[in-house]
C-alpha cells in the first residue's frame, strides 16, 4: 500500500542539527495525523528515531532501507 | 551591462555576499537592512559572565561594507520573487538577482511561561542573565533549549560548561546544581561530539537529562516540563527560546510553516525561482544555523551570481566550521559537510586560543569577505 506522505525532509548529510532534530521540528509544525518522511544517511538514526517516537508518543509507520540512506515515515499521533 | 543585485539582511551572510560582489565592476549591489548596526552574535555567550559587554559586540554597518554598495537602512515589506521587485518603506526596488539573508527571530511566545526563563540570544537578555548570575548564591540551574531549530547548536552546551567553570572560579560551585536538558538522546546532535563532551560533563558534575523537549514553564511553581511528560524544578532557568524564520511576505510556498525559506541544499536557490537565493539562518537547510554556515553559503551564492546562471556546477557542499568551548581555557574545532561528519579532537588550549583570536579578527576578515 502506498503511504500518503505530507512532507519529506531530506536530512541526508545533516550532522548538525541532525535528522532527529529535523524530525522534531517537523512534528512540532505538523498537525495531528500528518505523515512526515525523513531521509537520513546517519547510522545513529536507526536507533534514535524509533526511540524518540516511542518516548514522544508518535507512530513510526515504516523504515525503508535505500542505497546509502534510510527513509523514516512517522505519523504525528498527538 | 551591469547587473543589479539586491541583498536583504546585513548579518554575516548578507554582508559577505554584498562585499564579494561589490568588488566586481559589472555588479550594482544594494544591501537593505533593518539594522544600522552589525552584531557579533557569538560573543553574546560571554556576556552573562561579564567577560565582555554588549557594546563591544556591535559596530556600525556602513563601514563594514564596500564603498560601492548602496546601503539602505530600511525594511523589505514584500518581495515578488518572479519579477524580483522588493517593496520597501521608501518605495520599490527591482533587481536581476535577489539574496535573502534575513536571519531568524526569537519566538518566546510559543512556549507558555517563557517569561520566567533567561537566555543570552539578545544583548538585553544576556545582560539580565548577567545580573541574575552576579547575585546568585546557590540553587538549581537548569540549562537547555525550548525548541528546534535554534541558532548555534553548541551555544547552550558551551554556556553550561562555562557556567560550571565560572561558578567554580568564584567559589559558588558547591552550593549549585547544574542540569542540562537536551531534546535528543544525547547532549549534542552529533554523536561524535557528544562522545567527547558527555564524559567532561560527568566529570564536572553537570547532570544530563535527555529526550526533554520543552513544552511549558510554570513560573509560579518554578518548574519546566517536557513533551515527553517529565517535570524539573529550577531556581534559575536558562532556555534558548524557539526560533522562527523571517521571510518577507511573498508568494505562497516560499517558506514552510516555521517561516523558513525553502532552499535548494546545493544551489541555494529559493525553490521555484531563478536568480533568487537564500542563505544563513533564514533557510530550511539541514545544516546548523550559524555564522559559519552563512559564511560558506554566501561565498557560493556570490560565485553563482557572478557566473550568471551556472546550473548545478557551483554548489554548497554543506560545509560548516565552528568551535565548541568547554571552559578551563579549552575548546575543540568542529568541521563537517554533507558528506563528512566531524571528528573533533579532545578540547585543547590551541583551539581555545584560535577561538579567542577569531573573536577579535572577525570584524576585519569576515563580514568584509576577506576570508
Amino acid at each position: 500500500m502506498e503511504l500518503k506522505v505530507d512532507r519529506t525532509i531530506d536530512a541526508r548529510g545533516s550532522y548538525c542539527p541532525g535528522p532527529l532534530m529535523e524530525l522534531i521540528r517537523a512534528i512540532r509544525e505538523a498537525r495531528v495525523g500528518e505523515v512526515i518522511e525523513v531521509l537520513s544517511s546517519d547510522s545513529g538514526s536507526k536507533r534514535d528515531i524509533p526511540k524518540w517516537c516511542q518516548k514522544a508518543g508518535h507512530e513510526l509507520l515504516r523504515v525503508v532501507d535505500e542505497q546509502g540512506f534510510a527513509r523514516f515515515i512517522v505519523r504525528k499521533a498527538r | 551591462m551591469s547587473r543589479r543585485v539586491l541583498v536583504v539582511g546585513g548579518g554575516t551572510g548578507g554582508s559577505i555576499v554584498a562585499n564579494l560582489l561589490a568588488r566586481r565592476p559589472d555588479m550594482e549591489v544594494t544591501l537593505v537592512s533593518r539594522e544600522a548596526t552589525h552584531l557579533y552574535q557569538p560573543g553574546l555567550l560571554y556576556v552573562p559572565f561579564g567577560w565582555v559587554s554588549p557594546e563591544q559586540l556591535v559596530r556600525p554597518q556602513r563601514p563594514l561594507l564596500h564603498p560601492r554598495i548602496r546601503f539602505l537602512h530600511d525594511e523589505v515589506r514584500e518581495i515578488d520573487p518572479v519579477r524580483r521587485v522588493a517593496r520597501l518603506s521608501a518605495g520599490e526596488l527591482a533587481a536581476d538577482a535577489v539574496v535573502l539573508a534575513t536571519g531568524a527571530r526569537l519566538a518566546p511566545e510559543e512556549v507558555p511561561g517563557m517569561e520566567d526563563a533567561h537566555h543570552f540570544y539578545s544583548p538585553e537578555a544576556a545582560v539580565r542573565l548577567r545580573e541574575t548570575l552576579a547575585r546568585l548564591e546557590g540553587g538549581h540551574i537548569v540549562v537547555g533549549v525550548a525548541g528546534v531549530p535554534y541558532k548555534c547548536p553548541p551555544a547552550p552546551l558551551e554556556f553550561a560548561l562555562l557556567l560550571e567553570w565560572e561558578l567554580r572560579r568564584t567559589g559558588r560551585r558547591s552550593r549549585t546544581r547544574i542540569t542540562y536538558v537536551s531534546p535528543l538522546p544525547r547532549a549534542f546532535p552529533i554523536e561524535s561530539v557528544a562522545d567527547v563532551v558527555e564524559p567532561i560533563m560527568a566529570r564536572r558534575g553537570i547532570e544530563l537529562v535527555t529526550f526533554f523537549n520543552v513544552e511549558r514553564v510554570d513560573p509560579a511553581r518554578k518548574t519546566v516540563s517536557s513533551l515527553e511528560g517529565e517535570e524539573i524544578p529550577y531556581d534559575v532557568l536558562v532556555l534558548i527560546p524557539p526560533h522562527r524564520g523571517t521571510a518577507p511576505v511573498a508568494l505562497d510556498g516560499i517558506a514552510d510553516r516555521g517561516g523558513w525559506i525553502r532552499t535548494d541544499r546545493e544551489t541555494l536557490q529559493v525553490a521555484g525561482y531563478d536568480h533568487v537565493y537564500a542563505i544563513g539562518d533564514a533557510t530550511d537547510l539541514p545544516v546548523s544555523k550559524s555564522g559559519s554556515a552563512a559564511h560558506y553559503q554566501a561565498r557560493t551564492v556570490a560565485e553563482r551570481i557572478a557566473a550568471g546562471n551556472p546550473g548545478r556546477d557551483i554548489r554548497y557542499t554543506g560545509k560548516v566550521m565552528c568551535f565548541l568551548e568547554t571552559g578551563e581555557r579549552r575548546a575543540t574545532l568542529l568541521r563537517f559537510d554533507y558528506q563528512h561528519p566531524p571528528r573533533p579532537a579532545p578540547p585543547n588550549p590551541v583551539a581555545f586560543a584560535l577561538k579567542r583570536l577569531f573573536n577579535r579578527v572577525y570584524w576585519a576578515l569576515v563580514p568584509t569577505g576577506r576570508v
